[in-house]
């Protein structure tokens, strides 16, 4: 393998400023002791993110996400192991139209998913139901698991199964102590993938939440559109953090190149 | 193994429960919204009835709405230009690095993927506003305060952020599949490394370039939280003409419109893509 | 009765037939193997037995029971898969104990079994490992243990040693034959490597295109090939093509392309066509001018424990072995005469049909 010159060297520098800029500077601002949004120049302190665990709002919004993440990525994982098992294991009528629909959240702008759940929900009465809004998320979420668990269940050899079926073993205890441990991988690599984009999910979310439902994304839309002060970057640095322990988690059971590489 | 005829088979019941769901809350949802779009809007009372093509028309007509889609194009273009400009480089130099740097810098550039975008957004609105660093550095240097704030300029450099490791991703994928001894080969035949990069390395991550601007474009296009963001009320784009048409003129057969005639877009452009350039390269390169 | 009997065995998927009316029987303590090339439907057939791939039509029965119907994890086969398809995730005790827990053998019994069966493939001191942690070889040791702890009826092994390098090969077939002999399971072995089959089995079958052309003993099947299919496949030959002159009682002159030669008679009549196979260690080379036809050196590749030939003559360029006794071999250009007995001399009616390098089908 050749090295890079300093040239590459120098643009990579620069590409890797770019990204990270944005997030260090949030990070930066969240320690402001100042009133204004500005850099903390004058000692570091900790005043707004004791004003967010304070602020109602946001304390709510934080819950209603985190709830919503770890049910819809759950239920996500529920549905999809079954529905990628029968896609993968079987030739069956309708399998290339149902996988194209297991995927078909990645291509359709969240934007319009919004406001065509939002006609849904506003027709059957379910607007600013939280479980209406978890079924919103699931849909959403399952074409990452779906992705992970294919890649999975395609890749290893089904005479491991076989191997367990000849020494007697059931259907379902095939199942159990054999496929689920080794797509284990693929499903929490799904579960974890699926909890990060419900939580971070904006765009669909602000068509579908009421009041009482506002995600964490969704308050801090609102919030920054209406004003500007430093607990706007308080909340984002804790953002930061909690995506960072993700990744971290990710990088571990799965690998976060191999999960990254594939989604789109 | 032998399942009876008569009991339904085995992966229909394996994947009815998602399908159930998916059919709920993809395809009814959708077919409603293309309905939707299609009735008359009564201003005074809010209420939406009948047969109209008039939302459509008015889409297609009207300055104003040609204008947005015209501006939407244009930021979605060029930040795919510029994610393909600095993108490409950068994973072929990520490519050509050795472990552990490798990792940790596929992971400081495809990381911020994984941040909610209305947290990069707002990152960004600091760095370039009036008080910001980049203002800062630029007053140091005798430029004076610049506005950069609510201008496409903003809004395509935040866009080429979000979007860059989508673009980085399929090109990296394409290269960790190029056979290095390939480019070996073309420079011991005397080609320049220059030569050896655009005649042998570009041809055969060219479908990763493209499957990564058609990404990038799609979701540029569409892109939500950072013109909503960045823009501000002047700048509009797509996105927050729909978000404007539902949530404020509450117009929702108007916003419908606009809806499916983005989601047709993006439709037509990545089916295309699957015909042309998926049929095109898998015979090609295998 | 037999102890495995298969009956007419046919499997189709749409037009093609993977296996062809095949019938075999195998007998209790038995080692047969399936021999063929590549695609001709061994492993459709050992998953036929298995249970894995349902038969389109025929019997297979199992000590009088007939089994084609019946579920694969209700048979209780013990079977090598080619891959080893060791569980990944569970040790290798774990993985051997797996069909005890199956088989609801009592907890007590569990250890001691598992145990003794890791001994026999003297992996005893492996129990604690995970399978990632095993050189190739120590696991398909593993799955020939988790395979004959359950007490198969019958063990079935698809190319059990096909993942192994040539030196590793050879010692586990010894040690495979070994192990069989010691438990006197029943044994249906794949695979396509011919020196593996005679090695260690006492019946092979060989297979071509879904049929089964032949079922001897090794020795049988290479001495005697019924057809030039199997003489082609099985080890290296010499194929003459060429036609009956003469028959007398005791003897048959045939031309070939001029060339009269001499063989043992059989039930050839005058002017039929014919196809001689002669082993290329039956030809003996002896001095210029002596022996049966004339040649010439043309080759020669060493191949440590023997010298291969070629020797062009007026048949073409034919191969000849001789073993390396340390003598000085033959130097290319060199003349020799060729000589044999006219009873190793393999006759097969009719020509052969285009003739690939047979060395190149076996492998
Ligand atoms: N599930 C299947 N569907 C269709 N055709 C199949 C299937 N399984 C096997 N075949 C075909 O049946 C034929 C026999 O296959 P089989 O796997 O039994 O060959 P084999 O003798 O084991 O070959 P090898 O030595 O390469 O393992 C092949 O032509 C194969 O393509
Ligand atoms: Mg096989």
């Amino acid at each position: 393998m050749t090295r890079n010159g300093p040239i590459a060297l120098i643009f990579h520098s620069l590409v890797v400023l770019f990204m990270l800029a944005p997030l260090a500077i949030v990070c930066l601002v969240a320690f402001t002791p100042e009133n204004t949004l500005s850099l903390p120049t004058r000692g570091l302190s900790l005043r707004w993110f004791e004003a967010v665990f304070r602020h109602p709002d946001f304390v709510q919004s934080f819950w209603n996400s985190l709830w919503l993440a770890l049910l819809s990525a759950t239920l996500a994982v529920v549905l999809a192991v079954p529905a990628a098992l029968a896609i993968t294991r079987w030739e069956f009528r309708g399998r290339g139209f149902l996988n194209a629909l297991f995927l078909s959240p990645l291509i359709i702008p969240h934007l319009v998913l919004g406001v065509a759940m939002l006609r849904l929900f506003a027709l059957v009465g379910a607007t600013g139901s939280f479980g209406w809004l978890v079924a919103a998320h699931i849909v959403i979420v399952t074409p990452y698991v779906m992705r992970l668990l294919i890649a999975a269940i395609t890749g290893f050899d089904r005479s491991v199964e076989q191997a367990a079926y000849s020494l007697g073993a059931s259907e379902a205890t095939v199942f159990r102590r054999v496929t689920l441990p080794m797509i284990l991988p693929g499903v929490t690599g799904g579960w974890l993938i699926a909890f990060i984009n419900s939580f971070d999910e904006l765009t669909m979310s602000i068509f579908i939440t009421s009041p009482s439902t506002v995600t964490l994304p969704v308050r801090m839309y609102m919030y920054a559109t209406e004003s500007i002060d430093p607990m706007m970057a308080a909340v984002s640095a804790i953002i930061v953090g909690i995506t960072a322990v993700a990744v971290l988690l990710l990088d571990r059971v799965y690998g976060l190149d191999r999960i990254l590489v594939g989604q789109h | 193994m032998s399942a009876a005829p008569a009991r339904l088979p085995t992966p229909l019941i394996l994947s009815a429960p998602a399908a159930l769901l998916f059919g709920a809350l993809i395809l009814t949802p959708l077919v409603l919204t293309a309905l939707l779009s299609f009735n008359e809007f009564e201003h005074a009372t809010g209420r939406t009835h009948g047969f109209t093509v008039a939302h459509y028309a008015s889409v297609l007509s009207d300055s104003y709405y040609l204008e947005i889609f015209l501006r939407t194009f244009r930021v979605a273009a060029l930040a795919t230009a510029i994610c393909v400009v600095i993108g490409v480089p950068e994973a072929y130099i990520l490519s050509r690095m050795r472990n552990p740097w490798r990792s940790v810098f596929l992971l400081v550039v495809l990381a911020p993927l994984l941040v909610s975008v209305v947290v990069r957004a707002f990152g960004w609105s600091m760095l370039l506003g009036p008080e910001g660093p980049v203002n800062a550095a630029l007053m140091a240097l005798g430029f004076g305060r610049m506005r950069l704030l609510y201008s496409e300029g903003t809004v395509i450099v935040a866009l080429v952020h979000v979007m860059l490791p989508f673009m980085v991703i399929p090109v990296w994928t394409s290269l960790q599949k190029l056979d290095p001894a390939v480019e070996q080969a073309a420079l011991s035949f005397g080609a320049s490394r220059a030569t050896a990069i655009v005649r042998v390395v570009a041809p055969q991550i060219l479908p990763g370039i493209l499957s990564g601007s058609l990404i990038v474009f799609g979701l540029s296009a569409s892109a939500f939280a950072i013109p909503g963001l960045l823009g501000g009320r002047r700048l509009k784009m797509v996105a927050t003409i729909v978000y404007d048409q539902y949530l404020s003129d509450l117009n929702w057969p108007m916003g419908a419109a606009v809806a499916v005639l983005l989601l047709a877009a993006n439709l037509i452009v990545m089916l295309t893509y699957h015909r042309v350039v998926e049929g095109h390269y898998r015979r090609r390169l295998g | 009765m037999s102890f495995l009997e298969l009956q007419d065995i046919t499997k189709s998927y749409g037009t093609l037939n993977a296996v062809s009316d095949v019938t075999l029987s195998v007998e209790k303590g038995e080692f047969v193997s399936l021999l063929g090339p590549s695609g001709c439907g061994k492993t459709t057939t050992l998953q036929m037995i298995a249970g894995f791939v349902e038969p389109t039509s025929g019997t297979i029965r199992l000590d009088g029971r007939d089994i084609t119907h019946a579920k694969a994890n209700s048979r209780g086969l013990g079977i090598v898969f080619q891959s080893y398809a060791l569980f990944p995730h569970m040790t290798v005790f774990d993985n051997v104990c797996f069909g005890l827990e199956m088989q609801r053998v009592p907890k007590g019994e569990r250890r001691p079994r598992v145990e003794e069966a890791l001994e026999l493939v003297h992996l005893a001191a492996y129990a604690g490992r995970y399978p990632r942690e095993l050189s190739g070889g120590q696991r398909q040791r593993v799955a020939l243990a988790r395979a004959i702890v359950i007490r198969p009826p019958v063990l079935l092994l698809d190319e059990p040693l096909s993942n192994l390098d040539a030196k590793l090969r050879e010692a586990m077939q010894f040690e495979l034959r070994d192990i069989q002999r010691k438990v006197g399971t029943t044994t249906v072995m794949v695979t396509h490597d011919q020196a593996e089959a005679f090695s260690i089995s006492d019946r092979v079958v060989v297979m071509e295109s879904g049929r089964i052309t032949q079922i001897d003993q090794p020795y049988r099947i290479y001495e005697h090939p019924e057809t030039e299919f199997i003489s082609r496949f099985v080890g290296k030959t010499n194929l003459l093509p060429g036609t009956v002159q003469a028959v007398n009682d005791r003897a048959a002159t045939v031309s070939l392309g001029g060339v009269p030669v001499e063989i043992d008679a059989g039930a050839l009549v005058r002017g039929d066509t014919v196809t001689l196979c002669i082993r290329p260690e039956k030809l003996r080379l002896t001095g210029s001018g002596l022996g049966r036809l004339p040649g010439r050196v043309a080759e020669r590749y060493f191949l440590g424990s023997q010298w291969l030939y070629h020797i062009d003559g007026p048949l073409g360029t034919l191969m000849a072995v001789t073993p390396n006794d340390g003598s000085a071999p033959l130097d290319t250009g060199e003349p020799v005469g060729l000589d044999w007995t006219p009873s190793v001399v393999r006759v097969h009616r009719g020509r052969l049909a285009e003739a690939p390098d047979p060395t190149l089908e076996a492998h």
